[in-house]
């Protein structure tokens, strides 16, 4: 018994050195905070830091910010967002970050937000979908770089709506990303085309579908069309197991985020063809920034870029233009300069919309084929965030006003 | 009618997969009475090592896809007759469920190498040969591959009959499902048999994952969705039953092929409900038998004691230290240390609950998840201040403890583990999909304190007041005559039941006392975090409480404190030095599961015994 | 109200179809010693069982005092005043000689439930008093854990002697000890339900327990009361001495430490 408190003593004045040994650091580097779904989303977050990592060497190549170098000081919060509030609190507490970004689940990008509010620090959410990061629960410290749900389903609902299916069934992961997709998809689809009618929802766990039964039991509904939502590895089941059993056969599929690499790539010579999906077609975009960054990018990792290294880089960007902008790391000046705030990112300029704190950045919309039993896009256009946002009205009824 | 027929085939190849794991899983608790929380690695391994040999041996031939399978599940084999000789075998004599401890270190330490050798993506594997397409019935087209798994089901299970029914080996182990000691009295090599038994189970949970190969991709993740599901299907069945793991794979498998069709928003909790069901009903599972007295082991508890004088003045220096400590320590520290405090609060009702109770949980998160939602809640919607919402959480906690506790009393060891565990579930699934009321996997957020207690000191010393005090007061009562009835009815049953004790009602209030005080560290950790996610509640921090327990050691007072305490910091240390933090925490926890078999304290304790310090005892 | 400490009638149980106690009848009187004996299987167990309701009979009554035990369970059996010793002992492993006492008094009393008071200090004096009684007060602080098996047997008897009982029923009561320890405690046994005018019910397999301190015996087997009456009387009852005690199979000491 007695021992117990001597053990106690020693792992309490352990944390506590450990505490104060981070205090000391350099003064002229400005410490920037990052957080994310490491060990449990590596599929996308290794990428996401290359991403951000190449970003900050380029910041830091030429020169850092009005002077002074960039330091990102990273931590994993294993998808847990009470972890996320620890490391976010250490952060922030103990390394004395100026800035916050990164995550990648909802749940924990609004945990951290939540946080950002509470201790008045600026926050850029690099990847969580939800639309509530930036209606009913935004608010004046967070930013969020990625479109949400609703602008990414409103982007594939442009395509959707030309098909002739009048009968569509959706499949979804049975939580908040895949609810709300369902929901926005429908009404939007549903406002431009009254004729449409619903037959079918299949809610599969998400990491858990079962992939025989999910699809026998849409193909039974014989819908037109479907949506889908699911992605990852149960997303990779869903489609072999349609493959197998012809659902997809003279069927139409519009499926969110399918074209992107971190899912499209595991799906080799499974890869459907035909489905209207949001993705990033990295080998065949032409342009002259995004030429750079691959460029940049495969010079550095020797490996092509997911989608997530795009949202790191340009989450990166993001934080330093907006230091760049406020020319102090003052929490005030910084959400001043974040509300507009402009730049050139390899998809084109975005910008941070100052109603809400949504930036611009866009998505690409195509369909999938199938080349020498890989997974490609083809027929794409990039689809210009700006044109998706959120009415500015809607925007004004659901955030809270600070 | 066509349609319901292929449906029942998809719930009969789901259920040959399931069945493979869950054999395994049953036979090595079934044997060596080892909850194997690594059985679903074993699985992930077999998928991918199948993942590599199948890519490596064939060009596409039949011989080269089933000789990587099996191939795949005997390189498991291996790995699992390693684990066993060279981990387990040393902690056979611990206390039970210690085992468990040890193959969670295991679970730590295998996702980080999965993710090191074979990457972060999923990996594709290839079709099987000559089972690429599918078969036309009644109009439907169903997978050949499929009717592969369903043959597979019932084909282990005759081979698994016949290994046990027409060897000598098997009717050693079936003789050691019944009785372990007696066989060993018979003079056979123990340590052979668990080894072996070790093995075949680990070659069955990679066989399961190998198979899947055609049917999904290969993710990290494999491991813990499949564990929680085979540990269901062993205890429908029956612990140590293999027909009963098949019955009750077959139910599970079924039901998700037919449930989502009838209730597609229940797939969360359908598996569980069911489970809650069947227990309440067969508290040993379908074919299960009552568990026979386990006898050995680490012997009876010593007898509890009073702080003795250097005992009392070191929770002195303790307390003075905890009090000094905004003085020395930054905000950080003080929010860590606070969140060390409600974890000891929480691990400490938890060890009320199965060290003095007897009666184990799986499921001990439901309510410190509850008391947080609690909390929240009240807060969200009724707007109370913080110290009502900080009654609120336990009350709501205590009710939760009140109902799902009258049904778990009548059940006992793994099965009332599992029922907890089910009920758990609900709760989750419950707070997950109410999204209008809970707000679903989006948590409420905003959850700050009270400006009084705000501050990080604040905050801490209201964290040392109340969770210091329910430590305290979990103390006493261990103490007090109603601690004394709990630690009654665990050590003997039948003695209780003859000096008029009513076990299931006692059993009932101490179930509901932990649940109480379980939520009162949820409602602190609730202002804490500034905001609730269903993962309160989840399995992860059920079983962060357990690792808490045990590492500290369970036949001890004081384990469940040093054991938060140590397993806290640990963890949140490591997490901010390395990526590699499940590696290195794994690491440690197997280190010290080996070190200090009988926990930390437990391991103290024993040195001041053996230098005469504490009297009396085996 | 009855005279009777108990009073059985027409007590069954079947198995499946198999009869393991048909038709037992007898009285116990206040203060009086009963010895129930018989070969392996003949029912004593299941008598016993029943007795302290932890079978419920196929059929048939027990009464106590005129009050009927069928259909209560063990606890409130206990809470009428009837004390237990098992065959194999049961004592609360983890605490100590003194503590397994106490917890007895302690629910005794109705404390059961107390949250607030330190258990080790409630009936203290009483608990000592028992152990006395049976010659462990010198080891009141040890864990039952490390007991020797004759210690075990004594404190399961201060343990039922705790809630002041009108009746024990003792299940073999010196299995497993060695012979000089079992003259002892049942001396013991037997000086201390005199002084208390406490009945008895107890089986034996060791003849010399049996015929030193019983009152009255009854012979059982196969499920059926086969002789009854004063230790003399059975003994020389010729249908025990032909069924039981005249085999020359009486009874195999090692047997039933092997048992035990």
């Amino acid at each position: 018994m007695d021992r117990r408190t001597l053990l106690k003593t020693i792992a309490l004045a352990t944390l506590l050195t450990g505490g104060q040994a981070g205090l000391a650091s350099a003064a002229d580097t400005i410490k920037i905070g990052e957080i994310n779904s490491y060990t449990s989303l590596p599929a996308f977050t290794l990428p996401y830091r290359n991403g951000w990592q190449l970003a900050l060497d380029e910041i830091n190549a030429a020169g850092g910010i009005n002077g002074r170098k960039l330091e990102v000081v990273s931590r994993d919060d294993g998808g847990k967002p009470g972890d996320a509030v620890t490391a976010a609190n250490e952060l922030v507490s103990r390394e004395n970050v100026s800035v916050l970004f990164g995550t990648f689940f909802s749940h924990i990008g609004l945990a951290v937000s939540d946080f950002a509010n509470q201790r008045k620090i600026v926050f850029v959410a690099a990847e969580p979908l939800t639309d509530a990061l930036t209606m009913e629960k935004g608010n004046r410290y967070t930013f969020r770089l990625r479109p949400g749900t609703y602008m990414q389903a409103a982007m594939l609902v442009e395509e959707a709506v030309k098909l002739p299916a009048k009968t569509w069934a959706t499949v979804a992961p049975n939580y908040e990303y895949g609810q709300v997709a369902v929901k926005v998809f429908k009404e939007l689809m549903s406002a431009k085309r009254p004729d449409i009618k619903w037959v079918d929802e299949q809610w599969p766990a998400m990491g858990k579908i079962d992939g025989g039964a999910t699809v026998q039991a849409l193909a039974r509904a014989e819908p037109e069309a479907i949506f889908n939502v699911t992605f990852g590895a149960d997303l990779t089941k869903f489609i072999r197991e349609g493959n197998t059993r012809g659902l997809f056969k003279n069927r139409a599929v519009v499926s969110l985020l399918t074209g992107e690499p971190e899912y499209l790539d595991p799906l080799g010579d499974e890869t459907p063809k035909g489905w209207i999906v949001s993705g990033y077609p990295w080998e065949q975009i032409k342009t002259a920034e995004h030429d750079a960054f691959l460029k940049a990018y495969r010079a550095k990792f020797n490996d092509y870029p997911r989608l997530g290294s795009v949202v790191g880089y340009n989450t990166m960007k993001s934080v330093a233009e907006m230091i760049r902008k406020a020319g102090s790391t003052d929490t005030d000046k910084l959400i001043a300069a974040g509300e507009g705030l402009k730049i050139d990112s390899p998809l084109g300029p975005i910008s941070f919309r100052a109603e809400d704190h949504q930036s611009t950045m866009g998505g690409y919309i195509g369909k999938t084929d199938m080349k020498d039993g890989k997974g490609m896009m083809v027929d794409w256009r990039y689809a210009n965030g700006a044109d998706y946002l959120p009415p500015s009205s809607e925007v004004a009824k659901l955030r809270p006003k600070n | 009618m066509s349609f319901l027929f292929i449906q029942f085939l998809n719930g009969l190849a789901s259920a040959s997969s399931l069945f493979l794991v869950a054999s395994g899983l049953s036979i090595i608790f079934g044997v060596s009475r080892i909850v194997n929380f690594a059985h679903g690695s074993f699985y992930m391994l077999g998928a991918y090592m199948a993942f590599t040999l199948v890519h490596k041996l064939s060009g596409g031939t039949i011989f080269g896809f089933w000789g990587g399978v099996v191939l795949a599940a005997a390189a498991v084999a291996v790995v699992g007759a390693l684990v066993e000789m060279i981990l387990l075998r040393r902690i056979y004599q611990a206390p039970e469920l210690l085992q468990l401890l040890a193959t969670f270190g295991l679970v730590l330490i295998v996702q980080d190498l999965v993710l090191t050798i074979w990457g972060p993506e999923d990996l594709l594997g290839p079709r099987a040969p000559g089972l690429r397409g599918a078969i036309d019935i009644f109009g439907q087209s169903f997978p050949q591959y499929d009717f592969v798994l369903i043959i597979l089901g019932p084909v282990v299970l005759g081979l698994l009959w016949l290994l046990f029914h027409r060897t000598r080996w098997g009717t050693l182990i079936r003789a050691a499902t019944q009785d372990r000691e007696m066989v060993a009295a018979l003079g056979v090599n123990q340590s052979w048999l668990f080894t072996s038994v070790f093995t075949l189970g680990a070659f069955l949970a990679g066989l399961g994952g190998a198979v899947q190969l055609p049917r999904e991709a290969v993710n990290h993740v494999m491991d813990l969705q499949i564990i929680t599901e085979a540990f269901v299907i062993v205890v429908i069945g029956g612990l140590g039953s293999v027909l009963g793991a098949f019955l009750a794979a077959v139910i599970i498998g079924e039901l998700n092929a037919f449930g989502i069709l009838i209730f597609p928003q229940l797939t969360l909790v359908l598996t569980f409900l069911v489970m809650a069901v069947i227990l309440v009903v067969r508290p040993w599972g379908l074919l299960g038998k009552p568990e026979g007295v386990v006898r050995g082991g680490a012997g009876a508890e010593r007898p509890i004691k009073p702080l003795s004088p250097t005992g009392r003045n070191a929770t002195v220096a303790l307390l003075v230290a905890l009090l000094a400590l905004p003085m020395i320590s930054g905000n950080y520290g003080l929010s860590v240390a606070s969140e060390v405090l409600i974890y000891t609060l929480f691990a400490a009702s938890l060890h009320f609950m199965m060290g003095t109770g007897g009666m184990v949980s799986f499921g001990h998160a439901a309510y410190f998840g509850l008391g947080s939602y609690g909390a929240a809640l009240t807060v969200k919607y009724f707007g109370v201040p913080m110290l009502a919402a900080l009654v609120a959480g336990p009350a709501v906690a205590g009710i939760a403890a009140l109902v799902f506790g009258w049904f778990c009393v009548r059940l006992s060891g793994v099965y009332l583990a599992m029922l907890t565990l089910a009920f758990a579930q609900i709760a989750y699934a419950v707070v997950f999909q109410w999204s209008s009321f809970t707000g679903g996997d989006n948590g409420l957020i905003g959850i700050w304190p009270a400006p009084w207690a705000a501050s990080p000191t604040a905050f801490y010393y209201l964290s040392l007041l109340l969770c210091g005090g329910g430590i305290v007061a979990v103390r006493r009562i261990t103490f007090a005559p109603f601690g004394y009835t709990l630690r009654a009815c665990r050590d003997s049953a039948l003695r209780a039941d003859s000096i008029g004790i009513d076990l299931a009602r006692h059993r009932w209030y101490g179930f509901t006392l932990a649940g109480f005080f379980a939520g009162i560290a949820g409602s602190l950790y609730a202002f804490l975090k500034g905001s609730v996610f269903p993962d309160t509640i989840s399995i992860a921090t059920s079983v962060d409480a357990l690792v808490m327990v045990l590492l500290g050691g369970v036949q001890t007072l004081a384990g469940p404190i040093v054991g938060a305490a140590t397993y806290k910091i640990l963890h949140v240390s490591i997490s901010s030095y390395t990526d590699q933090w499940r590696t290195a925490l794994g690491v440690i926890i197997i280190v010290l599961v080996v070190a200090f078999p009988m926990g930390i304290v437990g391991f103290i304790q024993n040195r001041l015994l053996r230098s005469g310090r504490v009297e009396d005892a085996a | 109200m009855s005279a009777n400490t108990l009073s059985v009638r027409g007590l069954c149980k079947n198995y499946g179809g198999v009869a393991a106690v048909s038709g037992v009848d007898f009285d116990l009187a206040p203060g009086e010693i009963l010895a129930l004996i018989g070969p392996n299987g003949a029912g004593k167990s299941t008598c016993f069982n029943m007795l302290n309701g932890q079978f419920p009979p196929s059929a048939g009554s027990i009464k106590m005092f005129g009050e009927e035990l069928v259909g209560k369970k063990p606890r409130q059996i206990w809470r009428m005043g009837v004390g237990r010793t098992f065959q194999i002992t049961a004592t609360f492993g983890s605490m100590t000689v003194l503590e397994n006492v106490q917890m007895a008094l302690i629910s005794f009393h109705d404390r059961l439930r107390a949250l607030w008071p330190f258990a080790g200090g409630l009936y203290q004096e009483q608990a000592f008093q028992l152990l006395e009684l049976v010659g462990m007060a010198t080891q009141a602080g040890r864990p039952c854990s490390v007991l020797a098996y004759g210690d075990l047997k004594r404190v399961e008897l201060a343990v039922a002697l705790a809630n002041s009982p009108k009746l024990l029923l003792m299940d073999e009561p010196t299995a497993g000890m060695a012979p000089k320890e079992r003259i002892e405690l049942m001396q013991l046994t037997a000086d201390i339900v005199k002084q208390r005018g406490i009945s008895v019910l107890f089986t034996e397999h060791d003849m010399d327990v049996v015929f030193t301190h019983a009152n009255r015996i009854m012979v059982l087997s196969r499920g059926r009361v086969v002789a009854e009456g004063k230790p003399k009387e059975v003994r020389e009852n010729p249908e025990v001495q032909a069924t039981y005690l005249g085999t020359g199979a009486v009874y195999d000491h090692s047997k039933d430490t092997g048992a035990a």
